[in-house]
């Protein structure tokens, strides 16, 4: 029964959301259940949370592998909490300077500013550079001219990485203006623009009509298997 | 089947009386005084969106009434069995990550379509799985889909609901998190199935340095090549979306599948034409009325 | 040490070796260019030369909203355009709107309006001349929305303050109002999103939205089908922000002649010369790994005969 619901609700939903990208008078419905799946996904934010809080509280008490780590992620959970909810050293509006928490919580000056600040950005901007390590050691594992195919790959990654940088303009700049696109930074621009277009406008096509096909399977209830009812 | 007739009967009874007195003569009188109801410059995707809703439901009624259509092998779906059956012999972990988006993905959903197979060999293997995710609602789902997956495999006392859990909504908390788990417990098979981002090259070289067995799918496509360096198998784009076909078999599956294929067919032909009467417009001055066709057919 | 084993432990190195090069060829350009602010000339590529000209061209007083949809994880890449956008936006005297649908966003644009705005152009004032329209979550939904009705979407700023009352608001309807858009994008929801939701259903009407759209590298070849008819202008990765960068200096010097532009203002150029040596060590490993391949590849045909 609840399954059936589920499905019902489903096909509504998709139904309305498919109906307004035509439809005028059915957009304003589409927004709302848009908003409604907004507030589910807030109110889950709880259920997360509890999920968070009880799984890692589970580790520390059962010393599990890596608990230390838990008791970090619990701390820090707790403590953003709180500073974002007391507003911890917030500075109050000018339009109501009695009010102490008047102002908004990552206001400059405030805690939870400089968590964002000197933790968070850092952070984060760290785990995102990693990038730049992963890529170079992959390149050296994976990119190896194995056949034709893979070659070509290799020349036109070598024709990006030089035509992206200075290095482009040094070694290829003086190539006279009438045969330009030849030039490292032309040439990139050309693979960047024909040849990677090209192969993305192919695979989009087959992406766009996959979700479509996927989309039309779920709003009818033919494809259950996210559900778990595949077989 | 009946109420699919029904959504089909009135989809294409909509377009009749909306598509194409709009897409007839959008120039000569406001579309706000004839259709004031109909979104304008629409017309021609709408005709696109109920052809292509006609080929799929049609493929899967032949499906239904018998013949079977052929799906080429898929070797990142087919490694699926060999991946769970390694990690049990090896008495690792398996891991799954079902993207980074909430449940309004599609992404999302096809990769619990594949969670859902995955359990059920992990289930009938008796292997254990660990499906961390970064959205509460996907956690929710991720569980019903593994729960059923055992009861599927006549299981249902082996699924241990605390193998799915969340860690965090922020994308490179989440990252830190699964990269952390993969260096600490070793998963001996490592899929990623769903939306990625700058995460997907972070996630799979982990993956590579533990020497797990790496099966990525997804439809973004600035990171397949990511993932096609550091995984052992990727299905890419649209294959990720026939996963639910392939991996199930089922008739209504594979009818949709190649629906999809009857449709890109479709859109193949016009494009080339398309590009051939553009061409020749452009060469010659004449023919533009062929060429305003085909781009009025684009949508444009 | 025979050649080939050399070349096997070549090939199994360890990778932090690989890190550790990759550190060296990033680090030691980012402190000889903080010694001697060396920076390469850039020649524009075209995406960065029609990003440009569409804000070059807007007239004084044109409304554009700019969307900061990316996070401090990718303000690396992404902070030195959007500091060039608004820059060029204050130089060309245009009412800057800004918002984000990254909730991680809004100290981002209040740090880019402090260094772009208010310390440069400190005579104007908050709510006429600018305004921080804050989050709003709702991702796509929020474009659709916008689409046809702004301040539903936004009925307050950041700090509070109704709609109604911020006078630069007060002809604001929906995104046709705005003269352009421009948005800074890391990824979802971002400048694909806009595309789709928000410029193609005004494709074929008599206003065209005029969408601008910086990005990270990675996504950017995702987004050049787009370019020029539903972008009109792109900015691709650092290069693209330091192409860009290069043209609004260049601006504001010919407006301005003699003025000394902060390094601050340069922060993309100034960051060419190591992506330059990081690309240059790519090179370099990919020719040392394929060495390594055909080497090993003789060996064994060697071995078989």
């Amino acid at each position: 029964m609840n399954r059936q619901i589920a499905l019902l609700v489903t096909l509504v939903s998709g139904v309305l959301m498919v109906l307004s990208g035509f439809l005028i008078p059915t957009q304003s419905w589409a927004e709302d259940v848009a908003e409604w799946f907004n507030v589910l996904a807030s109110i889950a934010f709880v259920l997360g949370a509890a999920n968070l809080a009880k799984i890692h509280l589970s580790k520390i008490s059962s010393r599990d592998e890596g608990w230390g780590f838990s008791a970090v992620t619990l701390i820090a959970f707790v403590a953003t909490l709180a500073i974002g909810f007391l507003k911890i050293g917030v500075a109050p509006l000018e339009t109501a300077p009695l009010v102490s928490m008047s102002g908004e919580k990552d206001g400059e000056g405030s805690a939870f500013w400089w968590l964002y600040t000197f933790v968070m950005s850092p952070i984060t901007a760290t785990m995102f550079s990693l990038l730049a390590f992963y890529v170079a050691s992959a390149a050296f594992r994976a990119f190896r001219a194995k056949n034709v195919e893979a070659t070509l790959l290799l020349v036109a990654a070598f024709i990006v990485l030089l035509g992206r940088t200075f290095a482009g303009v040094v070694l290829t700049g003086w190539i006279p203006d009438s045969l330009s696109f030849l030039r490292l930074e032309n040439l990139s621009t050309i693979i960047f623009e024909v040849f990677a277009s090209a192969g993305n406008r192919a695979i989009i096509i087959g992406i766009a009509l996959g979700v479509a096909a996927t989309s039309l399977k779920i709003i009818l209830g033919i494809d259950r298997s996210y559900m778990g009812s595949g077989d | 089947m009946k109420l699919q007739r029904l959504i089909l009967l009135c989809i294409v009874g909509l377009t009749m009386t909306i598509a194409f007195p709009c897409a007839a003569a959008p120039e000569q009188t406001t579309t706000a005084e004839i259709t004031p109801w109909f979104v304008p410059g629409r017309a021609v995707l709408l005709v696109w969106l109920v052809l292509l809703s006609a080929v799929v439901l049609g493929s899967i009624a032949v499906a239904r009434k018998g013949v079977v259509f052929k799906v080429r092998r898929i070797a990142g779906l087919a490694a699926v069995d060999e991946a769970v059956g390694r990690a049990t012999e090896m008495g690792r972990p398996i891991l799954f990550v079902p993207g980074i988006q909430d449940m309004d993905n599609v992404q999302t959903i096809a990769g619990l379509t594949v969670l859902s197979r995955v359990g059920r060999t992990v289930a009938d293997y008796d292997a254990s799985i660990e499906v961390p995710v970064s959205r509460s609602l996907v956690m929710a789902a991720a569980r019903e889909a593994i729960a059923s997956s055992y009861l599927a495999a006549g299981r249902a006392d082996g699924f241990n609901p605390n193998s799915v859990y969340y860690v965090t909504d922020e994308q490179f908390g989440y990252t830190a998190y699964v990269s952390g788990l993969m260096v600490r417990k070793k998963p001996a098979a490592c899929f990623y199935m769903g939306q990625f981002f700058a995460e997907s090259l972070i996630l799979s070289e982990t993956g590579n340095s533990i020497g797990a067995i790496q099966i990525a799918g997804t439809a973004e496509t600035s990171q397949l090549p990511f993932f096609v360096a550091a995984c052992d198998y990727t299905l890419i784009g649209e294959e990720f979306f026939a996963a639910s076909a392939y991996l199930s078999g089922e008739p209504d599956q594979m009818g949709s599948l190649r629906g999809q294929d009857i449709a890109k067919a479709m859109v193949g032909i016009v494009l080339v034409l398309g590009v051939l009467a553009l061409t020749l417009t452009a060469m010659t001055g004449q023919f533009s009325g062929i060429g305003s066709f085909f781009q009025s057919l684009a949508g444009g | 040490m025979s050649s080939q084993s050399f070349i096997e432990k070549l090939d199994a190195i360890d990778r932090r070796w690989i890190f550790l090069l990759m550190a060296l060829s990033v680090g030691i350009p980012i402190f000889v260019i903080g010694i001697t602010g060396t920076r390469f000339p850039e020649s524009p590529t075209p995406t960065s030369l029609a990003t440009f000209e569409t804000i070059e061209a807007l007239p004084e007083g044109a409304r554009v909203l700019m969307s900061f949809d990316y996070e401090p994880a990718s303000a690396g890449e992404l902070q030195p355009m959007a500091t060039a956008f608004v820059r060029h936006l204050a130089h060309k005297k245009a009412k800057i709107y800004c918002q984000t649908l990254w909730a991680a966003a809004t100290p981002l644009i209040e740090q880019t309006l402090r260094t772009c705005v208010i310390a440069q152009h400190p005579e104007w004032i908050y709510g006429e001349h600018f305004v921080n329209m804050g989050y709003q979550s709702g991702n796509e939904g929020v474009m659709k929305v916008i689409l046809t009705d702004y301040k539903q979407s936004f009925p307050n700023d950041y700090r509070g303050t109704p709609a109604a009352e911020i006078p630069m608001l007060a002809d604001i309807v929906n995104t046709s109002s705005f003269d352009a858009i421009i948005v800074v994008s890391a990824g979802y929801p971002g400048s694909k999103e806009w595309v789709q939701y928000v410029v193609s259903p005004t494709l074929t009407s008599e206003k065209p939205t005029k969408l601008v759209a910086g990005v990270t590298g990675v996504s950017a070849p995702q987004l050049v089908p787009y370019f020029p008819t539903q972008l009109k202008g792109m900015l691709a990765a650092i290069k693209g922000a330091a192409e860009y960068e290069f043209l609004v200096n260049q601006a504001v010097e010919a407006r301005n002649p003699g003025v000394k532009i902060p390094a601050q203002f340069m922060d993309a150029q100034r960051r060419m010369a190591p992506q330059l040596f990081g690309h240059l060590l790519m090179v370099g490993l990919i020719l040392v790994g394929n060495t390594i391949f055909f080497a090993r590849r003789r060996a064994a045909r060697l071995a078989l005969a």
